[in-house]
């Protein structure tokens, strides 16, 4: 069954430079394995293709069940360089949320 | 057990907040972190206009409504110039002993070092004549040798964020300088706290509808313990939230690898701690476990890079987004008729069909492009797609684009001291 990753999970996202990390948080423990599965640094490169220009590297926190998705070259530059709305990266944690994962 | 409120997530953070915490409960520490990575780059320019200047100028003003309630205050307000906002602080308050923290600001010998880009390996001498400011990020033990003077309020420039709050567990605790698992516990606790009500209920994705009382939102407090365990809470009667999701939405915030959380007093590993419910509005913090200090400090390097600006204007109903889009390609093409060359531009189109935004931003080395560009955009009201609207504040502004520049360098190669003033 198709779900959004929104219903399973919440997030935040920030940045550092060009860089924007995005935690991704399972409310639930034992959907954490879900995560591993179906949010892998390819699907989260793809769903923000428009965005994201350098690599997506996934990091694993199973103490608190969450993801950490570090995205290069997603800023334009970055901090004050950047020219987009969203120079911060603040947004990406709630459009992650659309993602369509497998249940 | 000693009680740290985080007053201050970034200069510009409310003004009442560290009123808030002082006066409606029992604390401390007030901790207050002013610093972004720009910021020192900005006060470094109001410094070269103004000798006195280069520090957060509201800071001395605030000290002086939390004075004498028996809070120790601690704050990166000093900028570039910590010196000089002391003296305003004993200037408002003559009879608050104050204590600096100096030895951060390596802006006078940045040339001496061989330093390289952290993220693109580029050598300094690529900006040589750009640097506007150069701070090495610096750890607890100094604030805590501060402490030690008795001062109530210490003073730091570029303390990094996490280390304000470490500092007065170490000062308090007796913690020692290679004691990995207890720094590294506060050092999770600085970095759950130091962007204010971000772990509080603000800016929170889970459940935001039901978070309550915002406009009162409580600023976050540790209740550190001598054993390194902590627990975030907020005062009673505030507004917010603090429970399991509000608290791992920030210890995800701005973090590369979580095994190996890099600060100047300890290596913290984010995925080593465990995050318990202690009652209403309460998270334990504990577990966590540290690797040793890094033989590097970070460096923050601000330079001037060149000029942008960025524009809006809103389109109304019919085909609001393709008004939009028409009037962007309308200007590219009148800047490509003056030849006017951009480092790199972008366009945004926010909404929909009866209502959108356009938004155009360009940046340049050079500011004659960019200036021009400003004058480009506003005349789509009247010679553009029909029904521009939202140009109230005129032209888009020129801006100084002044950007960061990250490196690492020896610990060796900063020496940190404490002056003490009254």
């Amino acid at each position: 069954m198709k779900i959004q990753l929104g219903e399973i999970a919440h997030a935040r996202s920030g940045d550092k430079g060009d860089l924007v990390n995005i935690g991704v948080i399972a409310y639930r423990a034992e959907d954490f394995e879900l995560l591993l599965r179906e949010v892998t640094s390819e699907r989260v490169k793809a769903h923000f293709a428009d965005r994201i220009e350098g690599t997506v590297e996934r990091y694993e926190l199973p103490n608190i069940g969450a993801l950490n998705f570090v995205c290069r070259q997603a800023l334009m530059g970055g901090g004050t360089l950047s020219l987009l709305s969203d120079a911060q990266g603040k947004s990406f944690g709630g459009r992650i949320l659309s993602m369509e994962i497998e249940r | 057990m000693i009680r740290i409120g985080c007053g201050q997530g970034f200069w510009g953070d409310s003004s009442e907040a560290p009123v808030r915490l002082v006066e409606d409960g029992p604390l401390d520490y007030l901790v207050l972190d002013y610093l972004a990575e720009v910021t020192m780059s900005i006060l470094q320019k109001q410094k070269r206009e103004n000798p006195a200047f280069g520090y957060a100028r509201d800071f001395p003003a605030l000290v002086e409504r939390v004075a004498g309630k028996g809070v120790k205050v601690i704050a990166n307000a000093g900028g570039v110039n910590p010196v000089a906002c002391a003296r305003e602080i004993r200037r408002r308050c003559p009879g608050v002993r104050v204590a600096v923290v100096l030895g951060d600001d390596i802006l006078d010998r940045v040339h001496e070092f061989e330093l390289s880009n952290i993220d693109t390996g580029a050598p300094l001498s690529t900006i040589r004549d750009q640097v506007l400011s150069a701070n090495a990020y610096i750890g607890a033990f100094t604030v805590v040798e501060a402490l030690k003077t008795g001062a109530e309020v210490v003073v730091t420039g570029r303390c990094a964020d996490a280390s304000l709050v470490l500092a007065p567990m170490v000062f308090e605790f007796g913690w020692g300088e290679a004691e990995w698992d207890l720094l590294a516990a506060g050092i999770v606790a600085g970095h759950i706290v130091e962007c204010g009500a971000q772990c509080t209920g603000g800016n929170c994705l889970a459940d935001w509808e039901t978070i309550p009382d915002l406009a009162r939102v409580g600023y976050p407090i540790v209740e550190a313990h001598p054993d390194g365990r902590c627990v975030i809470t907020k005062h009673q009667g505030s507004g917010g939230r603090v429970s399991l999701a509000t608290v791992k939405e920030q210890l995800v915030y701005e973090v590369g690898d979580p095994r190996a959380y890099y600060t100047p007093d300890v290596i913290a590993d984010f995925t080593s701690v465990s995050l318990t419910p202690d009652g209403e509005n309460r998270v334990l913090v504990s577990g966590a476990r540290g690797l040793p200090r890094p033989s590097m400090l970070k460096a923050s390097i601000a330079y001037h890079w060149g000029w942008k600006a960025a524009g809006t204007l809103v389109y109304g109903a019919p085909k609001a987004s393709e008004k939009c889009k028409r009037g962007a390609a309308i200007v590219d093409e009148r800047c490509a008729l003056l030849d006017l060359k951009f480092e790199r531009a972008v366009t945004e189109v926010f909404g929909d069909e009866d209502w959108a935004m356009l938004r155009m931003a360009v940046r340049a080395r050079d500011r004659a492009p960019v200036e021009r560009w400003t004058r480009e955009m506003i005349p789509l009201v009247l010679n553009g797609p029909p029904g521009a609207t939202g140009y109230g504040d005129g032209r888009p502004k020129l801006h100084e684009v002044v950007a960061y520049w990250p490196a690492l360098l020896p610990r060796e190669a900063v020496a940190t001291r404490v002056e003490v003033m009254g």
